[in-house]
């Protein structure tokens, strides 16, 4: 009972002694099962009259197709004469032809060839360099301006930011770093066991832990679980015009969002880190007892002697830069978000990529520069 | 069933539609028809519920009770494979023109084509640019982000993408909001000549009282959650609503018509 929707004629094309036919549905779905044939066996030349009495529907696109075929024509060396194409057919054919003269001839972009496009990635990798640079010195002469006049400084937003970086994070920070320490007591234990050096557990667990793993680990989850956090959040900011809304107000975004996220990540890293140096060790300490029958006595007893405050502190120093590095990259790739969703996406990749690897390339320097002026034992 | 009226010439029934967001009743008995070839303006104070019709219609919510066919079919309870059907035979232009942001302007008109055609690829570039010079971008606007371009062009290439696989139904969320006058003027141009050549049927939701006057053939007004005045733009202004009446008794409305009445 329903009006269905009749299936379209395919649109057909025929050219028989100088003469050719349109017939059928030109719109796209005859289009889409076009069908052209030439009666006789001689190609068309010379005058032909081409004949669109037989079309009965016609869209921009069956339009487009017929502008090829006459194009093709042409092209072969005949001139193509339009006849019998009704009044409103026609109309549509002028609209598409005058429509596309004033666009112009469409322009498909060449791909930039092989030195091109490195030359335009060391600009681009510069220049975004350079930026970086440009805003770990804006957010420092914030911080100073901070410094002078405190009160002006958002607490509720620092507080609420170590909420969220720092506790929200215990759970996941506890549950991975006793696992590191539960791996690396029992990998390290079946050697010393070998040699019947079960104590010296102790020294393996503590000093990887505290000097190494714990600070590092710690860095590398909230990398991914919060300077992810900021990039998106503040990206997702940008592109609301929110950022820009502040500006408007006379906030500045470096105050609003960025200081109060270093600082809480600054404060929360360390802290963190301690709760994973204890967790750790203590997951090295389950092992050493159900593996090496060195009790959890003996193992508190001998802690202090091997563990100096020096190896403990050098662990828990390198967290602050570790914050540093996280909260800077995660906000500068935010602010880097242009356009829409879909780069959102991208700069957040960027920022937990970039910031994992420089909290691994500042630990390195850590160790050379450390191992250097002596202090690695 | 035997209620509608299924004449050919009917596009979209809508009937005893009732839309509820929570304890908010947006429709209420709400009845709507448009007929082949027209231009129809849903107009209406703020959450009156224009676009939550529109976003009916087309099915992207479902109403609460009612029934809409569009071309005949009722949509309410359609199967995916026949929506899937349905839809390519309308074009939605969105109110902030939702191209998609990974993609240039070219290769978003070029998605519905690529979904539900089996078109050649060069051929479906060829269609492209022709939606975009249609839509009266200039030919290197196809190359561009939708982030590189201003509003204007953002909308004319949202329709360009609206258009692309000529549908016989086309709807409008917006289109002017936004622009200058003059693109405003240029874009009801545009509709109208559209809608000439190629026989459209236009759906839009609008407050530009000037694309009411210049480029619709009549106008709904949705008012206590349904339509309470449907008929062409200057009898409209003369119903005794008290809604209506407010509506276009300010100082804009009788400029516009005054507009209106000097270009004739």
């Amino acid at each position: 009972m329903m009006a269905s929707i009749p299936p379209a004629d395919r649109a057909t094309f025929r050219c028989e002694n100088g003469a050719c036919w349109c017939e059928g549905d030109w719109t796209l779905d005859g289009i889409e099962n076009f069908n052209a044939r030439r009666l006789s066996s001689r190609p068309p030349s010379g005058e032909l009259t081409l004949d669109g009495s037989g079309i009965q529907a016609i869209d921009t696109t069956g339009v487009l197709q017929l502008l090829s075929v006459i194009a093709d024509l042409e092209r072969i060396g005949c001139t193509v004469q339009l006849v019998n194409l009704r009044d409103e057919h026609q109309a549509l054919l002028d609209l598409v032809r005058e429509r596309l003269a004033t666009a112009g001839a469409a322009i498909i972009s060449q791909p930039p060839n092989r030195l091109e496009q490195l030359g335009r990635r060391v600009e681009f990798h510069a220049r975004r360099a350079f930026e970086f640079l440009a805003f770990i010195g804006e957010a420092a002469s914030s911080l100073a301006r901070l410094l002078l006049r405190p009160h002006h400084f958002r607490w509720r937003a620092l507080l609420s930011d170590i909420e969220t970086a720092g506790v929200n994070a215990l759970p996941i920070i506890a549950l991975l770093s006793f696992m590191m320490g539960v791996v690396i007591a029992y990998q390290g234990g079946q050697q010393l066991k070998a040699y019947g050096a079960n104590i010296f557990i102790v020294e393996l667990v503590a000093l990887t832990m505290l000097r190494e793993l714990a600070p590092l680990i710690t860095a590398i989850i909230v990398a991914g679980r919060t300077g992810s956090a900021y990039t998106a959040q503040i990206g997702a900011m940008q592109i609301t015009e929110e950022v820009d809304a502040l500006r408007t107000i006379g906030i500045r975004p470096m105050d609003l969002l960025v200081l109060p996220k270093l600082l809480a990540l600054i404060i929360a890293l360390p802290l963190l880190t301690v709760f994973a140096d204890a967790l750790s060790v203590f997951g090295g300490m389950v092992m050493a007892q159900a593996l090496l029958e060195v009790s959890f006595s003996d193992f508190l007893d001998r802690l202090p002697q091997v563990v100096t405050p020096t190896s403990f502190l050098l662990g828990i120093g390198k967290s602050p830069v570790f914050a540093a590095i996280i909260a800077l990259v995660g906000c500068y790739q935010g602010f880097q978000v242009r356009g829409g969703a879909d780069s959102v996406g991208r700069q957040t990749t960027v920022s937990v990529v970039q910031s994992i690897f420089l909290v691994i390339a500042a630990d390195a320097l850590f160790s050379v520069v450390l191992g250097g002026v002596g202090l690695w034992r | 069933m035997a209620l509608i009226s299924a004449s050919a010439d009917t596009v979209i029934v809508v009937r005893g539609l009732r839309t509820r967001f929570g304890e908010t009743i947006i429709h209420e008995n709400l009845d709507f028809t448009v007929q082949r070839g027209e231009i129809v303006a849903l107009v209406g104070g703020s959450g009156s519920g224009k676009t939550t019709l529109l976003r009916a219609i087309i099915l992207l919510l479902k109403p609460t009770a009612g029934s809409i066919h569009l071309f005949g079919q009722e949509i309410i309870g359609i199967s995916e494979s026949a929506a899937f059907r349905l839809r390519r035979r309308f074009g939605m232009l969105f109110q902030q023109g939702a191209l998609f942001s990974s993609l240039t302007v070219r290769e978003n008109v070029a998605i519905p084509l690529r979904e539900h055609t089996r078109l050649p690829a060069r051929q479906i570039v060829e269609i492209a640019d022709l939606k975009i010079a249609l839509a009266g971008l200039p030919a290197d606007a196809g190359n561009k982000l939708p982030r590189e371009l201003s509003g204007g062009m953002l909308k004319r290439a949202a329709l360009a993408r609206a258009l692309a696989l000529d549908p016989a139904l086309l709807f409008l969320d917006e289109p002017t909001a936004g622009l200058d006058p003059v693109s405003a003027g240029a874009f009801d141009e545009l509709v109208v000549q559209l809608k000439e050549s190629l026989g459209l049927t236009v759906v839009m939701v609008t407050h530009d009282l000037d694309t009411l006057w210049q480029a619709t053939d009549r106008v709904a007004f949705l008012g206590e959650r349904r339509v309470i005045g449907y008929a062409p733009m200057n009898e409209l202004v003369r119903a005794e609503h008290p809604l209506i009446q407010t509506y276009f008794a300010g100082p804009r409305g009788r400029a516009a018509q005054e507009q209106a009445c000097k270009a004739r």
